[in-house]
């Protein structure tokens, strides 16, 4: 059973209606369907060179020699690149999006394993790969820092002694919320409940990996290139700063993407080395990643320990939450997240309810691992922070011996409250949480499951039932508050309609399978009435777009796509002048109708866009003071984030003889105020309770005492398959946001947010006769046989 | 280098390649055929799946060489000039792709378990597919279009 999202007659096999928001099948379709899209591992230009990075075999080491001479000799060798030679070129070393230097190739010590430290450059990808094993590096092994709760003790190995007077592997402090405060209120509260709670780390794995080509034009001084990236435009600014060539000559196109999901935002070693492979052989070279790189180097999510705790009333009024987090960032800080925000937004911990008080402290240390922190539609960390408090809540649910769904429904920030302060700090736009609750509650049968659960019990059936509400928070940012690396985090949007009525829309946006394409189609055709498929969507190309900070943190919709319907209203009002001058009316007897301005009072007397479109292209007078053409571009930059919120219910079954988890039944609710395109939401839904089961019960980037890791392939970190996951049911309500000019809130992230705390809460309650409170993931068959059998906790 | 021949959607071609050359690399890199790409390398991800005499075969596990005489259909292959294969118009209308990157994979696994069985329940769909990782539509609606492109076919069967 699946509730299927309202899909008007006639619109099911028509690509050409609805002419506005509404369900549209995708622009996007027809090239991906056949083989014809065009994704970084499919440019091909003449000449091209490959490039293959040879990494480090252990997690920490200083580096004695490294001999090149057999590599060099290869007959289909043409560059052979160390360290050493980039420092002589200054690209040894590049800043990470955290302020944070990165090694592109090691120079004095291998921080994790896996890291680059040389790369060859050949006539084929096989020659490359041949050549890599010809290079000979000796290391002086070094004790590792792999325990992140061990990384500040005295007489800890020193990771970063590349930094100045660094003799310690702190990163840094950070605090929100009121600590005197909450501490008053947990002094005298009726009923205190704490945890230890961990977000183990995962990694995003998107299907395809990350790559570019690279093409420097030595004659212009130009380069161009083709690359996995989320944020083109950012990632040409920083190429800029890294590689000192002006900014101008720099092109980057990202073309399809396979996948992103945070972990295409950071630039990567590799990317810098084909540029560097490029300038020196004075070819393209091309350079991807095969999957246990990916899985070993790239930008990593989560990696949170969570200490929570929760101040309440015996009668279940939540009063105060705390919580003091350790945060293993990796050998080099490379979280990419707004820079006034080192720990993203990971203060809308308070979730989805009206305290009194609340605090946070959190440390973050180096370790020997890869670096990354923020991926895997995180929202910066929104992932951690909901995943804490709907935690702690249930905790909560389980002292008190209280219904879960009761609990939160008495605790939640009312209607009236919105536009809400939490007590950290952050500006809740708008939410009506009780409905979207209810909703999910109908949807599931919520009373049925509690009886049935009861039945099942009696004989011994292990059933489980978990809720989580959650508040997101996304469409960074305002940008008094955010930037990345001095970019203030606005985005640009460029409408052009052609003198025969078609349109083209330039997005700073750069889309991996969210359908972009499709929904800013739509987007602009509801505001100016051109049908969707006479408006094409550019975007991914810096040469071509406006100027912007890219897609992640579900930000595209409530920036992106709010300079979207901006732009058209600003084409819409120049089109009401020329409209006035062609009807000899004045502009405010005009009225506007979907498409067409027509005379107050005779409606016969009309002109369509696309006629407006001819004429302000066309011969003949326009009004004064109005120019040619029917074009207009704007920078939108958002006054707050929105802040989506949603209601999961899901159900557990665990096999009391093998301990495994399979998820009967999930029910999403999702409340990202208008809706853009059901379909494709829908869809973004999908993903990301998928990522939930997988999250929960299946994926881990785990190492060994020695640093080696134990999660490096796709044998080891499992993804869920088909079989893995339920039918999803799915629901909505709609709750706009005031201050967006379409009233829409991003929702990409919202199921990553939402579904792991459900799931955990509904294996947890399945365990319920056990006596168990917490169980960390993933809750893999051997670790829910473990916390049956009361077998301690594994420490990370 | 070994002399292979091998009929690539409907086109025969004849070249020599090492041994140790992987068919997908071959379709890629030297055929142009770009519509299979590549996931994973340890056969876990199916993206490059395409079919080798009529069945299904992950191309990042077979040599080149082993496709010495076979014919090979390649996502590029499975449609006509503007007809769309029941199974690309079912994943297009049931929004089955996001990113695409899995799809061509997808596609061909999808055809291939059709012709055992033309009528598959939600489960063996999910069961025949468990070889194709896909990272954005969480199946449901992968499921949905395979069912839905087997009612097609069995509708328009001869």
């Amino acid at each position: 059973m699946t509730t299927v999202d309202e899909r008007p007659a006639g619109f099911e096999n028509n690509d050409h209606k609805p002419v506005g928001h509404g369900r549209m099948l995708r622009k996007e379709d027809p090239r991906f369907i056949r083989g014809k899209g065009r994704y970084v591992d499919d440019v091909q230009l003449p000449g091209m060179l490959h490039c293959a990075i040879l990494r480090s075999p252990v997690a920490h080491a200083r580096i004695v020699s490294i001999d090149t001479t057999a590599a060099e000799a290869h007959p289909k060798v043409k560059a052979v690149v160390t360290g050493a030679a980039l420092t002589e070129l200054g690209l040894a070393w590049m800043p990470t999006l955290s302020g944070d230097v990165q090694a592109v190739l090691a120079t004095d010590k291998v921080r994790f394993q896996g890291q680059e430290v040389a790369f060859v450059v050949a006539e084929d990808r096989y020659a490359a790969r041949d050549a890599l094993e010809l290079i000979d590096v000796e290391y002086d092994v070094l004790d590792p820092v792999i325990d992140v709760r061990r990384a500040l003790e005295p007489g800890a190995p020193v990771i970063r002694d590349d930094l100045d007077g660094k003799t310690d592997n702190h990163i840094f402090d950070w605090e929100t919320g009121d600590e005197a405060a909450t501490e008053a209120v947990f002094a005298s509260a009726d009923v205190v409940v704490s945890e230890d709670i961990v977000y183990p780390r995962v990694h995003p794995a998107p299907m395809e990996t990350c790559g570019c080509v690279a093409d420097y034009d030595r004659i212009d001084g130009r380069l161009t290139l083709w690359s996995t990236s989320q944020a083109p435009h950012a990632h040409r600014t920083l190429y800029a700063i890294v590689a000192g060539l002006p900014e101008h000559k720099i092109r980057v196109i990202s073309p399809d993407i396979g996948g992103g999901f945070g972990g295409k935002v950071p630039i990567y070693p590799g990317y810098v080395c084909a540029i560097v492979g490029s300038i020196v052989t004075g070819k393209p070279v091309k350079w991807m990643e095969d999957r246990s790189e990916n899985l070993t180097s790239t930008g990593f999510a989560r990696d949170y320990i969570m200490r929570g705790e929760i101040a309440a009333t015996r009668d279940g009024k939540i009063l105060a939450v705390r919580t003091n987090v350790l945060a293993d960032h990796g050998a080099f800080n490379g979280v990419a997240a707004p820079v006034k925000y080192p720990a993203g937004f990971f203060g809308v911990f308070t979730g989805s309810y009206d305290l009194q008080a609340a605090h946070c402290k959190m440390t973050a240390v180096y370790t020997n691992k890869a670096p990354g922190g923020v991926a895997y539609a995180c929202s910066f960390r929104i992932t951690e922070a909901v995943y804490l408090i709907e935690r702690i809540v249930d905790c909560l649910a389980y002292e008190l011996q209280m219904d879960p769904v009761e609990l939160r429904i008495k605790n939640f920030i009312q209607p009236d409250q919105f536009p809400y302060r939490t007590k950290t700090g952050w500006l809740y736009d708008s939410g009506d949480y009780e409905p979207t609750m209810r909703k999910a509650l109908e949807i599931a049968g919520y009373d049925e499951l509690r009886r049935e659960q009861a039945e099942r019990r009696a004989c011994g059936e292990l059933m489980g039932i978990g809720v989580s509400f959650f508040t997101e928070a996304v469409g960074a940012g305002p940008r008094k508050d955010m930037d990345i690396l001095g970019l203030g985090m606005a985005d640009g949007c460029e409408l052009r309609v052609h003198p025969t009525g078609k349109a083209v829309v330039r997005l700073s946006v750069q889309t991996q399978g969210q359908g972009h394409e499709t929904t800013f189609a739509q987007i602009v055709a509801e505001e100016i009435g051109i049908p969707p498929a006479d408006i094409d969507v550019v975007h991914g190309d810096t040469d071509q777009t406006p100027f912007g900070l890219g897609t992640y943190g579900s930000r595209s919709t409530p920036v992106s796509g709010a300079a979207a319907a901006l732009v058209a209203r600003k084409v819409r009002d120049k089109a009401r002048l020329i409209a006035s001058a062609m009807l000899e009316v004045s502009v405010a007897d005009l009225e506007w109708q979907k498409g067409a301005f027509h005379v107050k009072g005779d409606p016969a007397k009309s002109v369509t866009i696309q006629e407006i479109a001819m004429r302000a292209h066309g011969a003949g007078d326009l009004p004064e003071g109005v120019e040619g053409g029917l074009e207009a571009q704007i920078c939108y930059n958002p006054e707050n984030l929105t802040y989506p919120h949603g209601a999961y219910i899901c159900v557990v079954d665990i096999d009391p003889g093998t301990a495994q988890v399979k998820v009967r039944r999930f029910v999403a609710v999702d409340d990202c105020g208008t809706r853009i395109n059901p379909m494709i939401i829908e869809g973004q839904v999908h993903r990301g309770l998928t990522d939930g089961v997988g999250m929960a019960l299946m994926e881990m980037i785990a190492f060994d005492e020695d640093g080696n890791c134990l999660g490096g392939s796709l044998m080891d970190y499992l993804i869920p398959t088909a079989l893995e996951v339920p039918d999803w049911e799915t629901g909505f309500t709609v709750t706009p946001s005031p201050h967006h000019p379409i009233g829409a809130k991003g929702v990409g992230e919202s199921a990553t947010v939402g579904s792991p705390p459900a799931i955990v809460n509904a294996v947890v309650d399945a365990l319920k006769p056990f006596g168990i409170r917490h169980a960390d993931m993933p809750l893999t068959p051997s670790r829910v046989w473990d916390a049956m059998r009361g077998v301690p906790r594994p420490p990370v | 280098m070994t002399r292979i021949s091998v009929n690539v959607d409907g086109i025969a071609y004849q070249d020599d390649v090492e041994p140790r050359l992987l068919l997908v690399h071959y379709l890629r890199d030297r055929l142009g055929k770009t519509g299979t790409p590549i996931g994973c390398d340890t056969t876990n991800c199916g993206a490059c799946t395409v079919l080798l005499d009529g069945r299904s075969v992950k191309s990042c596990s077979v040599l080149a060489v082993q496709a010495d005489q076979c014919e090979i259909t390649t996502i590029e292959g499975v449609s006509s000039d503007g007809t769309w294969h029941p199974v690309q118009r079912a994943f297009h209308e049931e929004h089955a792709l996001q990113c695409g990157y899995c799809t061509p994979g997808m596609i061909m696994a999808s055809i291939d378990l059709l012709k055992d069985d033309p009528d598959p329940s939600e489960e063996a769909v999910r069961d025949g597919l468990e070889g194709n990782l896909c990272r954005c539509t969480g199946y449901c609606n992968i499921v949905r279009a395979v069912r839905r492109a087997a009612q097609e076919m069995r509708v328009t069967a001869p």
